[in-house]
């Protein structure tokens, strides 16, 4: 269990977004700024972009499909360990499963579709619950 | 939208260099990817090297625009270079297999070489 030491150096922070690129933005050098703050550094910093960013624009294209008056709801917690963050859109969700694995030969070619891949590579943990409109990520720092 | 791209025209070949260090931005991409094409219009064979020296963070979008450019300089018979990408830049081409489509070189110069 986590000392009351631990829960204060934890930084915590939900954020009601538009699907609106300044807030997305704005809210994605919070969260790089409070890694930062917690001591990570990059490549871990570098993951975490890379990740938070396809996530987002995941949910504000094809979620939300580019309606600005959608929301997106993201959830942070970070500590010198872990970054925990969870990516929600009021889109019908997917289903992973079904998405092509861009690696295979006969998509390389392909000019979309690697957003996921990205994620999974350089996270730790991903989770994309039914429906599949909220992704879970956790980078575990090494 | 303000510029993305720098384009030189050196001896032939086409230098293409980014003005921002993130490409991240759904419009900037598609900024990005209309100056790519605007700099091989007109043109037959042409041949071009993108340097991305300047590039600290670039999305899956930005890598479709380079992907569709490859395959427009290809069928014109030319041929297009990636060069100078820092190494977490590179782990993503690797990661998503990209490095097997694209010609890539560690410096301006090699790809330069390459293209001789």
């Amino acid at each position: 269990m986590a000392s009351d030491q631990d829960k204060k150096k934890c930084w915590e922070r939900t954020f009601d977004l538009a699907s609106k690129r300044p807030e997305i933005d704005q809210a994605v050098a919070e969260v790089l700024q409070a890694c930062t703050d917690q001591g990570l550094e990059e490549p871990a910093t570098f993951a975490i972009r890379l990740s938070l960013e396809e996530a987002m624009a995941n949910a504000m294209m094809h979620g939300n499909g580019g309606d600005e008056t959608k929301r997106i709801i993201l959830e942070c917690q970070i500590d010198s360990g872990k970054v925990r963050m969870t990516i929600q859109d009021e889109g019908p969700g997917f289903d992973p499963e079904t998405v092509p694995d861009p690696t295979a030969d006969e998509n390389l070619t392909i000019a979309s579709g690697r957003g996921l891949a990205l994620i999974k590579a350089f996270m730790t943990h991903v989770e994309i619950p039914r429906p599949g409109n909220r992704l879970e990520l956790v980078f575990e720092r090494s | 939208m303000s510029k993305m791209l720098h384009v030189d025209n050196a001896g032939g070949v086409l230098e293409v260099s980014f003005l921002e260090k993130n490409i991240l931005d759904e419009s900037n991409i598609q900024q990005i990817g209309k100056e790519l094409n605007e700099s091989i219009e007109g043109k037959s064979s042409p041949s071009m090297i993108i340097d991305f020296g300047n590039v600290e963070h670039l999305s899956s979008a930005a890598l479709g625009i380079l992907i569709t450019m490859n395959s427009r300089i290809g069928d014109m018979g030319g041929k297009m270079c990636l060069s100078n990408i820092r190494p977490e830049i590179f782990e993503v081409f690797k990661i998503t297999k990209l490095d097997r489509i694209f010609n890539i070189h560690e410096t301006v110069k090699a790809a330069r070489e390459g293209m001789a």
